[in-house]
């Protein structure tokens, strides 16, 4: 069972939970703040803490991930952190904040995964220093139509009750449920509609995750529909039923789809390395001629086969790698003629 | 419901190939890849030769590509079939279109996303041909069983196995070699 244990990513993984653990207890000021009602989410946020880092050290440690990570942060690093800052900024604003290359790969995707991209964001933002007892609410002393808000045990603002400020912070997680349903709409539609989609899709990658959110999303609104319209008599199922699909969805994270959040952002170093790939020499093929790839991206990618254990050294010392895909394309075709040509038939 | 035939397969035959692109109008019509032809048609080296080639992906035993794929983004299915990179996790590196020795991964560079021929899927799990070799008029592209090719080319033998310098590359597409070869190396001085 231990066989495959990766100890690297065992330490790192309880590390992270361990710091994790420490920061809930400093930051709800010694479980003061904390709310025992949401002690279920607090697991499901550990366990999800543990098993994000244990799976993201397992995915550095891969040859070409660790080559990518290493080689991100050392450019970085080289002196030119405000070209590539402003690289980053680009990127990040647009392909990340604005998921400008989602919505070129299709309407319907780009503008579903930007509904409910958002809508996951902003419940992550109230949810977890919400479970953490980072933030708590509380009515001001001598009245009852001011609330405050602490953050880490610090009074940073209040607003009024009954106004519209307080509509809007009281139902962020309903504003963000409905930004997500209507994502998940969209998305399912496409899965419904698009044969491609239809043909190399399955559940548990594709429709699992779009169901579970859409469960968090339908049965969140229902706590405060059942709070608003029903006198709370529907409370209790309301909130087991939330509280299970939240915590699924968190243990999930690490083994699922939903590892994509926190895979994503490694976009950013690629961002950096193309923009130095640009900047630097550039590989010509033997074939066509042409510049077709950054040395720097070819000496990495020989290093990463040769560590993969593929050895593509040729006869005449070089390496197939140092041909462009065409020239690969012709490489082959060239040798097929020439077994033809010698078998003494073109066609067989 | 997945009806993929096992019994069938890939014989691809470049040396028949007439650089008619019929194929790569075809393959644009393929569901999964979003009206990109994924299919290479080729001058092999036009200033010379009027000699064309056609590429398909040959869908290796142990894909390079995924191996090289930094984000885990290419899969190989239980029939041996690798997909183009999932959308959720393709970070556009290239680095698969580079090194796979056959050149077939495309970058799509607005959708910073790579695709590559899935021989089909949306055809193929159903039982069906895929779009290419059901247009191909000189036979270089063929989808059937091992005992319909052998009455078609009987001078001719599939090999599935390639030498790319010392890299022996297995694959599950197979291109038609003389009768009695076993494997194919491509080094430009062999």
């Amino acid at each position: 069972m231990f066989a495959t244990l990766n100890l690297l990513a065992l330490l790192s993984a309880s590390l992270a939970t361990l710091a994790l653990v420490v920061s809930i207890y400093v930051g709800s000021r010694n479980l003061g703040n904390f709310d025992p009602a949401l002690i279920a989410y607090l697991f499901g946020c550990i366990f999800a803490c543990f098993g994000v880092v244990y799976r993201y050290t397992v995915w550095l440690q891969r040859p070409p991930t660790w080559r990518y990570f290493s080689r991100g942060w050392q450019l970085f690093f080289t002196g030119k952190a405000i070209s590539y800052g402003w690289e980053l900024t680009k990127h990040f604003v647009g392909n990340f904040l604005g998921q400008n290359f989602i919505r070129k790969r299709g309407k319907s995707v780009g503008y579903g995964h930007f509904l409910m991209a958002w809508g996951c964001l902003l419940a992550f933002a109230v949810t977890f220093p919400l479970v953490f007892g980072w933030i708590h609410f509380g009515l001001k002393p001598g009245g009852i139509n001011t609330y405050e808000i602490y953050v880490f045990g610090f009074k940073t603002d209040e607003f009024p009750l009954h106004t519209w400020i307080a509509e809007l912070i009281f139902n962020a997680l309903n504003w963000s449920a409905i930004l997500v349903i209507a994502g998940v709409m969209l998305m399912m539609r496409r899965r419904l509609t698009h044969a491609g989609q239809i043909a190399i899709q399955t559940f548990e990658n594709d429709w699992l995750p779009l169901l579970l959110l859409l469960a968090i999303s339908v049965t969140g609104i229902g706590i405060s529909v059942d709070n608003r319209f029903m006198e709370g008599r529907a409370h209790q199922f309301m909130a087991i039923t939330h509280a299970i699909t939240v915590i699924l969805f968190l243990i999930w994270m690490p083994f699922g789809k939903f590892f994509h959040i926190i895979q994503r952002p490694a976009q950013l170093g690629i961002a950096i390395y193309r923009r130095a790939a640009d900047e630097g020499p550039q590989a010509v093929c033997p074939h066509t001629g042409e510049a077709f790839l950054s040395g720097m991206q070819l000496s990495d990618l020989k290093h990463v086969t040769a560590e993969l254990g593929f050895d593509f050294t040729r006869r005449d010392g070089k390496s197939h790698l140092d041909y462009s895909p065409c020239g690969k394309r012709a490489l082959l075709a060239r040798a097929h003629l020439k077994a033809r040509q010698k078998s003494g038939h073109l066609f067989g | 419901m997945n009806t993929f035939r096992v019994d069938q397969e890939f014989f691809l035959d470049p040396q028949r190939c007439i650089g008619c692109h019929a194929c790569e109008m075809a393959c644009a019509e393929c569901e999964t890849n979003g009206q990109f032809p994924m299919i290479h048609v080729d001058y092999v080296d036009r200033y010379y030769t009027p000699q064309t080639s056609v590429q398909i992906c040959m869908h290796c035993e142990d894909p390079v590509c995924a191996r090289v794929c930094p984000a885990v983004a290419i899969e190989k299915d239980e029939y041996g079939i690798v997909h183009s990179a999932k959308t959720d996790r393709c970070i556009a590196c290239s680095n698969c279109v580079n090194a796979c020795p056959f050149g077939v991964p495309r970058k799509i560079e607005p959708m910073d996303l790579m695709m590559k021929c899935n021989m089909c899927y949306d055809r193929t799990s159903a039982g069906k041909r895929p779009m290419c070799a059901t247009v191909c008029p000189s036979g270089a592209l063929f989808y059937g069983t091992r005992e319909e090719m052998a009455r078609r080319r009987p001078n001719s033998s599939p090999v599935n196995t390639f030498k790319f310098g010392k890299q022996t590359v297995k694959t599950r597409v197979n291109i038609m070699m003389p009768k009695g070869s076993t494997e194919l190396v491509v080094d430009a001085n062999g």
